[in-house]
């Protein structure tokens, strides 16, 4: 309280200045101070003063801040909740892919294993088959040569009887006599030897 | 006449509307209890109609309200960290008093509740008296510590400890005379510009002329005045934070 009146004291030769100075001649009022350093209405003022700042700081407290510090405390738990809704969603997306990637990787390596074995099945079928065939074929072979060693032979016994019979045919001719058959068998068969 | 509009004082004359006399004191219910009135009921309709609907997503009105929240709110946890919350409704009070004052005395013939240095003389002791008795309430003797610094040889304690006292002390002074002069000048300059675009056009047609030159002065300053406004209500909060602070810490 000091203090305001020592600003009271101080503005009285003030505001006589001031009225001077902008000339408007006013008759001082029933003080005759300068309105705001007045001190016969600090009592009032003081006492309006509390009571409608109290009153109002009793309002806001109670009813206005609750209020809105609610709004905004419901807002953000709103905001959290659906950011965290949207991390989980986020991972489970997130989960579907790596499984998907993973049934991927299995499935190419299924496709690989199989096409593997295909082509080892159809490897072996075509060894197989080639062997039949090889085998069949060495067995024409052998018949063939067979049958070519026969007959060769087949031809080789009437080259010797046709050498025998050349033979005694020309010693006939020549000597004149006949030789009999074992010695010209002998002699065709040291020749041909 | 003429004269009695054009004086810059007028506007701040008090003037009893219900005479009240109790014990000798002259408590009238005056223009000035009037706009008190009228500012808490402005400001707490404001606050209570526009946040009345709880949107999830605020309109207009209530984002205004919010953000008028949420500043106070940040501007305390910053000066004063999360314990001086508990005085939230104190400051948020105070700023939203000071704030519709200032703008409600920018209306013409409406009364500046804060150009009169009682109201916030008032309100200073108010913040000064929170700090001193919840400072000795939650440190006793050690909310004295305020006044010593840290680090400050002895030698220097007998010039430092002094000062800190006169500034502490003079901190009710500086906090009300900044609001109450910043309106007081404020309105007088508006009065007295306006006052020129007034008389000036009483002369004729070249004092017509002449008072577009005021005149814009007083589209300006009117603006500014909105400004100032703005910026004390945001002072005067923002420094009775940092005092706040000083009660929740005094050992700085």
């Amino acid at each position: 309280m000091f203090v305001t009146s020592a600003f009271a004291q101080e503005s009285a030769p003030a505001t006589t200045e001031g009225d001077t100075h902008f000339g408007t001649g006013v008759p001082a009022e029933a003080h005759g101070a300068f309105p705001p350093f007045d001190p016969a209405t600090f009592p009032s003022q003081l006492l309006w003063l509390a009571i409608t700042f109290g009153l109002f700081y009793l309002f806001l407290k109670r009813v206005v801040m609750p209020r809105v510090g609610g709004i905004i405390d419901v807002r953000n738990d709103r905001i959290s909740q659906d950011l965290d809704h949207a991390a989980r969603l986020k991972g489970e997306a997130d989960a579907a892919v790596a499984a998907y990637e993973q049934e991927l990787a299995e499935a190419k390596k299924n496709a690989n294993s199989i096409g593997q074995q295909a082509n080892d099945a159809a490897k072996a079928e075509a060894e197989t088959a080639r062997k039949k065939i090889e085998a069949a074929l060495d067995e024409k072979l052998g018949e063939a040569e067979a049958r070519i060693s026969s007959i060769k032979a087949n031809a080789m016994k009437e080259v010797g009887t046709i050498a025998e019979d050349t033979a005694s045919a020309i010693v006939e001719a020549l000597v004149g006599g006949k030789a009999s058959k074992a010695e010209i068998a002998a002699a065709v068969k040291s020749v041909a030897r | 006449m003429a004269a009695d509009k054009v004086d810059p004082i007028h506007q701040f004359h008090i003037i009893k509307l219900i005479p009240i006399n109790i014990g000798g004191y002259d408590l009238s219910f005056t223009n000035s209890a009037l706009f008190m009135v009228a500012t808490v009921f402005v400001a707490a309709a404001f606050l209570f109609l526009t946040t009345s609907s709880r949107s999830l997503i605020p309109g207009r009105l209530q984002s205004v309200s919010e953000m008028a929240y949420e500043f106070v709110g940040n501007m305390l946890r910053d000066a004063a960290g999360t314990q001086g919350m508990k005085f939230f409704p104190f400051v948020f009070s105070l700023f939203m008093f000071v704030l519709v004052a200032n703008l409600l005395g920018l209306f013409p013939y409406f009364f500046t509740v804060t150009s009169h240095i009682i109201v916030t003389f008032g309100l200073a002791i108010l913040v000064i008296g929170t700090v001193i008795v919840y400072g000795f309430m939650k440190h006793g003797l050690g909310f004295l510590k305020l006044f010593v610094p840290k680090g400050v040889p002895l030698v220097m304690m007998v010039l430092v400890v002094p000062i800190e006292v006169i500034s502490f002390v003079s901190r009710p002074v500086s906090l009300s005379v900044r609001l109450f002069a910043n309106m007081l000048a404020g309105h007088i300059t508006l009065k007295v510009f306006s006052g020129f675009v007034v008389s000036l056009s009483a002369l004729g047609a070249l004092g017509v002329a002449g008072s577009i030159l005021p005149l814009a002065m007083a589209v300006a300053l009117t603006a500014l005045e909105l400004l100032v406004a703005l910026l004390q209500a945001y002072v005067f909060a923002v420094l009775t934070c940092m005092y706040l602070n000083d009660a929740l810490h005094p050992s700085h």
